[in-house]
């Protein structure tokens, strides 16, 4: 389990996170919703420590990782997450079978002969053909970047995946590949999923807990039926994508 | 006037303490990490074979220069182009060399090492590194900075033997010199504290400019114009620091009689 406790971070004077309480739960997915620039990738970047937070404590298994600050420390932590950035992040000078097994070398004890092995099984978990291995990053389509991304993640079994806009800049249907993929790797490994998303409909379809962040807090966490049939005018105005509500008055004050 | 004075110095000063603090970091993945070896052949070939050409070139017509303009001006006073090999050899192998190279591979092999950790930067493949169990400074700066210190000092020698060539051929075929007297000139006042003065600066050279074009590099942002800016950034900062340092290491290795 994942617990936020008041986190704050500032970039300078400009406050992003303010006082973030949050639990992540083992085994589901969790979505944090909120418009851009409310600080969602700040949120799991911090998670991760790739960025530090200002105060606060953010508890895994009940160890505050934020006190952390011996850089092979940090790495045997960074251990329990995986991370699907939102642009993949894949490295250009390498093929994308290079790609997936990168982490294999530093993360695992796994001989070297069986990594061909491996990229096979995880480029299949996310539907990918095994002679995709081959390409070069240039070559992909942005939903086979960011597939290749989560085998590149799932090849070294986190615990915990952080998935940055998972579905941003796809096709509704490649997006929905994309939820569909999330929800298979969570029944099928049972591994903890933080999902970070504009997107409603995906939003819906795959969580368990959707939290919603807004102005460096989180405003409503809860069941997705919970934001379905919340009152709440933020929330509300959100969820329905409505270009009229308190979010849009906030910003005219 | 003094607001823009206290900006470039504050702006210098959080530079140098960022490379201070990458260094820091590269001594400390050093003493914890296993060393990317393949990663470091990878370079040295890279920097090294990049920069060969441009560096024999720059130095071959940098030693026909000085003895074409070394041997006409002692020939003006003396009557004869006498000592032209001495001079073309002390030239390059205590100054010349050692600069020319480094400018070089700062212009050739440093942008290049600037803009591919640069682009990283901005397409969050350094921050994919952290969380694939490695780092930037372990994976992609210790092996780009050990191959600057190897590739620095080969390829000075080597520029050093095409400036003292190009010298010959300026001195035999323009300026009527023979050739075993030139060839006498070039060995007959050097020691080895002359090579050694030439070395110590190439290999500190090796140091500044990996360590630049590096810290540049990771501290991109903004992305494809920032990249643009490191790169440039990167470039001036060396070619500037590598003069200054010149003359500062000249006046310290002199005062040890190196």
């Amino acid at each position: 389990m994942i617990e936020i406790k008041h986190l704050k971070k500032t970039f300078g004077e400009r406050e992003v996170l303010r006082d973030v309480n949050l639990t992540i739960p083992d085994g589901k997915v969790t979505t944090i919703l909120g418009g851009s620039g409310t600080g969602k990738s700040t949120l799991i970047k911090c998670m991760m420590r790739l960025q530090n937070a200002t105060s606060g404590q953010i508890l895994v298994n009940g160890r505050d990782i934020t006190k952390i600050n011996d850089p092979i420390r940090l790495a045997v932590i960074r251990r329990h997450f995986g991370y699907l950035f939102q642009e993949g992040a894949l490295f250009d000078s390498m093929t994308v079978g290079e790609n997936v097994a990168f982490g294999l070398e530093y993360l695992t004890a796994i001989p070297k002969e069986d990594y061909p092995k491996i990229v096979k099984e995880k480029l299949a978990m996310v539907g990918l053909q095994p002679e995709v291995a081959d390409l070069n990053p240039s070559e992909l389509s942005g939903g086979m970047r960011k597939r290749v991304s989560l085998a590149r993640v799932l090849a070294v079994s986190p615990k915990c995946i952080l998935y940055d806009e998972p579905t941003t800049g796809l096709d509704p249907i490649m997006s929905d590949i994309i939820s569909d993929l999330i929800l298979e790797m969570k029944h099928k490994i049972g591994v903890t999923s933080v999902v970070i998303t504009h997107d409603m409909r995906s939003a819906f379809k795959i969580s368990d807990y959707i939290a919603f962040l807004y102005e460096g807090r989180i405003m409503l966490h809860g069941t997705p039926d919970e934001f379905r049939k919340t009152d709440n005018p933020y929330v509300r105005q959100f969820v329905d994508g409505s270009s009229h509500g308190p979010i849009q008055m906030k910003l005219r004050d | 006037m003094f607001t823009l004075v206290g900006k470039w110095t504050e702006h210098w000063m959080s530079q140098v303490g960022g490379a201070t603090q990458m260094v820091q970091s590269v001594l400390y993945w050093l003493a914890h990490a296993r060393f990317e070896f393949k990663q470091f052949v990878q370079q040295s070939v890279v920097i090294g074979v990049e920069s060969f050409a441009v560096t024999a070139m720059t130095s071959l017509f940098t030693g026909m220069v000085l003895a074409l303009q070394g041997g006409n001006t002692i020939g003006n006073i003396f009557g004869d182009p006498i000592y032209v090999g001495t001079l073309v050899t002390f030239s390059l192998i205590r100054e010349l060399g050692p600069v020319l190279t480094a400018v070089v591979i700062a212009g050739r092999a440093g942008a290049a090492v600037t803009a591919h950790i640069g682009t990283m930067a901005v397409t969050e493949q350094l921050d994919a590194l952290h969380t694939l169990g490695t780092n930037p400074t372990r994976y992609l700066v210790i092996p780009r900075m050990a191959a600057f210190l190897l590739t620095v000092p080969i390829l000075t020698v080597f520029s050093n033997v095409f400036g003292v060539f190009g010298g010959y051929l300026v001195a035999v075929y323009a300026l009527d010199v023979p050739g075993e007297v030139y060839m006498t000139d070039v060995t007959a006042f050097m020691g080895v504290s002359d090579f050694m003065h030439g070395f110590l600066k190439s290999f500190i050279f090796g140091f500044l400019v990996a360590t630049v074009c590096c810290y540049k590099g990771i501290s991109t942002r903004g992305g494809a114009e920032g990249v643009g800016k490191s790169t440039t950034g990167a470039v001036v900062t060396c070619i500037v620091m590598i003069l200054v340092l010149d003359y500062f290491l000249t006046a310290i290795l002199t005062a040890f009689k190196i």
